[in-house]
């Protein structure tokens, strides 16, 4: 279905597991099995900072905790300054072979961390800061965040009055900041991620992980959808998986044979279950407008990649 | 070797001499020509330190906790408004137990706006945990710096080194400068024991405590916030046995004998010291006492050295808007364990706000209204203000 998973094959998917069973996530969460596709990619030895989030929660309370990588908790808007720190004092010290890596929720990427972030990515420092977007607060009970996409429902975007404004477009943000690495990826496509984030650990300089993560909590749907929603999110071009390198050449790493309509995507989740069948179309035009922008610069990188 | 130096450049040069191995800052006068400073010192090979030029005071504290996590010495200077950026980091650091040292210069609080002085900023961060420690000249700028390092680092607490905008930020005054081999005997490098992000020995930092947890969390601070007393008058006696400069948490001055005592911090020490003096030679009973730590708290100290006075003026260069100076606070809730007979008068005066000037004239009138009141007409009083 899509070309680059036929390169792959499961025995390429490491087997070491960074973090033990037992976490204290939902079920289907996507945010935890994200963390754990993502340190099969990374390896040892890498190092975590987390900020507020669910990841804050999922490791279990004091004195327990699933992680087998050294794990610091920071405060929210920290995330990149935290990591910009941590990988400082381990070049002063001759450890620079530690891979220094941010984790953060939407709302401590998209909103709150916004600033930090923007100022590692400027300096270059040489992180990676994963995003696991789930599109919203889900940690503090499903509260809008720029993240949220527009006509969702979330606790504070009620039905009567749905998030009226579009998700912000944190890959542009983080490309015009013209950083080695971006890359975009989620769970459902597990080579395609651990790909992405082994090639991440072999370059120099900020990279961004932006990884759509389900939640089943949130978005109102069963929890054996995650997978499938994740998916879709995918087939349907509404969260296309490519790279982009230096700011400028983007490729697209997944490649589906078909596209399918956003409604397919939507009609399973009932935080868009209010939107009418005018809204669906309206939708439908704002992704393909999207995929359109992205698409152009696709081509181009295949051409450049070409010469 | 002795030089003439700046109380900013004086704290750049403490930080040079301590091998700090992080600096993370952000430019905000009259801070400014510290991080300017360590920039020219890191580029002219004098120091071996990383320098994240950071986009805020936010992030130069998160920087700060990320590289003292991870196992590095770090290092901070600001003032005013970027301090008070930096409180949520500043319970951060308290709480992530990591001895980074922060060089605030006091500056006054917006709005309006001013970039003169006043202690409003540092002591609008007392309940964050931090060691205070406050300056009066440049030598002593320089000295704390290098010994708030250590006694972070033995409490694994951070410290905050406290010196006056442009009364000693920048202005010059003759320096020794200690030996640099000297200091690092006296300070070794950071060695932060097994509370590091190891990936040798992976352990999780920070995480989600219940409320059955929490509260030995906060305890832990505390009890070493009461051991600091006894590390601080350490390293300063350790301190004054190799470089022969000794500093006190409480310093009397011609207090012994005095009717009166002035109680002061930073600069405002050292103008009470001439104004003593004066004051002496008309055969006034006055003496003054200049506290260095405002957290911890030298509540014993100053019981000892207040005990039986009969008036104490206390010069407090900030306020509790609804409440009074942190000080007279201070002070007020320490002597309040002395049994009546021996409990002084407090006289609480606010005074120098936004960096009006506290001169001899003004220590000398807050001296004649205590000495004349029989007591105090106000719980503060407020010094040449033109009520309007």
């Amino acid at each position: 279905m899509y070309s680059l998973n036929q390169r792959f094959d499961n025995r390429d998917i490491p087997e070491d597991e960074l973090l033990t069973s037992g976490n204290v996530a939902c079920a289907g969460c996507g945010a935890s099995l994200s963390m754990r596709l993502a340190l099969k990619g990374l390896g040892k030895p890498t190092v975590l900072a987390v900020p507020a989030c669910c990841w804050t929660i999922i490791p279990g309370a004091w004195p327990m905790s699933i992680m087998d990588v050294p794990f610091f908790h920071c405060a929210f808007e920290t995330t990149a300054a935290t990591i910009s720190g941590i990988k400082a004092a381990y070049r002063k010290r001759g450890m620079d072979d530690i891979c220094v890596v941010g984790w953060a929720g939407d709302g401590g990427t998209f909103d709150i961390g916004i600033q930090a972030l923007s100022g590692t990515a400027e300096r270059n420092d040489d992180i990676i800061y994963v995003c696991y977007d789930n599109e919203a607060y889900m940690n503090t009970g499903i509260q809008r965040s720029g993240a949220t996409p527009i006509g969702s429902w979330t606790t504070t975007t009620p039905v009567k009055k749905p998030k009226s404004e579009q998700k912000k477009d944190i890959d542009a943000i983080m490309i015009a900041h013209k950083i080695p690495y971006l890359a975009t990826a989620t769970a459902a496509y597990p080579h395609d991620m651990i790909a992405k984030l082994k090639k991440a650990r072999s370059i120099k300089g900020t990279r961004f992980i932006h990884l759509l993560a389900a939640c089943p909590t949130g978005w109102r749907m069963p929890e054996n959808l995650s997978i499938k929603v994740m998916r879709l999110a995918v087939l349907s071009n509404i969260f296309p998986l490519y790279e982009v390198e230096n700011g400028e050449t983007y490729r697209q790493t997944v490649l589906p044979d078909e596209i399918i309509p956003i409604d397919e995507y939507m009609h399973l989740q009932g935080r868009f279950r209010h939107l009418t069948s005018e809204d669906i179309e309206d939708y439908q035009k704002m992704v393909d407008k999207r995929f359109e922008y992205l698409k152009e610069r696709f081509e181009k990188g295949e051409t450049s990649a070409a010469k | 070797m002795r030089k003439v130096l700046t109380g900013n450049v004086a704290v750049a040069y403490g930080a040079m001499l301590s091998d700090v191995q992080v600096v993370a800052a952000y430019p905000i006068t009259p801070q400014t020509t510290i991080i300017e400073e360590l920039a020219t010192m890191q580029a002219d090979g004098l120091v071996d330190m990383d320098y994240i030029r950071v986009e805020s005071e936010h992030s130069a504290m998160a920087a700060c906790i990320g590289a003292s996590m991870g196992g590095a010495r770090a290092f901070t200077a600001t003032c005013g408004q970027g301090l008070f950026l930096m409180h949520e980091m500043l319970h951060y650091a308290t709480g992530a137990r990591t001895p980074v040292v922060l060089a605030n210069v006091n500056r006054a609080a917006a709005a309006p706006w001013t970039i003169w002085s006043d202690q409003t900023d540092s002591v609008s961060q007392r309940e964050t945990g931090w060691i205070q420690l406050y300056c009066e000249g440049n030598q002593e700028v320089l000295d704390t710096t290098i010994m708030a390092f250590k006694i972070a680092e033995s409490l694994r607490l951070p410290a905050m080194v406290v010196l006056d905008a442009f009364f000693l930020s920048h202005t010059s005054e003759p320096i020794d400068i200690p030996d640099r081999e000297q200091v690092r005997d006296f300070l070794p490098p950071f060695d932060p024991g097994d509370l590091w992000l190891d990936p040798n020995n992976p352990r999780t930092f920070g995480g989600i405590t219940m409320n059955d947890a929490y509260m030995e969390f906060r305890w832990q601070i505390q009890r070493d916030m009461e051991k600091a007393k006894a590390v601080i008058t350490e390293v300063h006696e350790e301190f004054a046995r190799v470089f022969g400069r000794k500093y006190h948490q409480v310093e009397a001055y011609q207090a012994e004998d005095a009717d009166v005592v002035i109680v002061v911090s930073g600069t405002v020490a050292s103008t009470s010291r001439d104004a003593i003096d004066l004051l002496r030679e008309k055969g006034q009973q006055v003496g003054m006492v200049k506290l260095k730590t405002l957290r911890p708290f030298p509540r014993e100290e100053i019981i000892e050295t207040l005990k039986g006075k009969k008036k104490v003026a206390i010069i407090d260069r900030n306020f509790s808007p609804g409440a009074t100076g942190i000080w007279a606070q201070e002070i007020r809730n320490a002597l309040y364990e002395l049994p009546e007979g021996d409990r002084p008068l407090i006289y609480g005066y606010i005074a120098g706000l936004g960096g009006r000037d506290i001169s001899v004239k003004v220590i000398e009138s807050i001296y004649q209204k205590t000495l004349k009141d029989n007591r105090p007409d106000d719980v503060d009083m407020w010094i040449g203000v033109n009520y309007v």
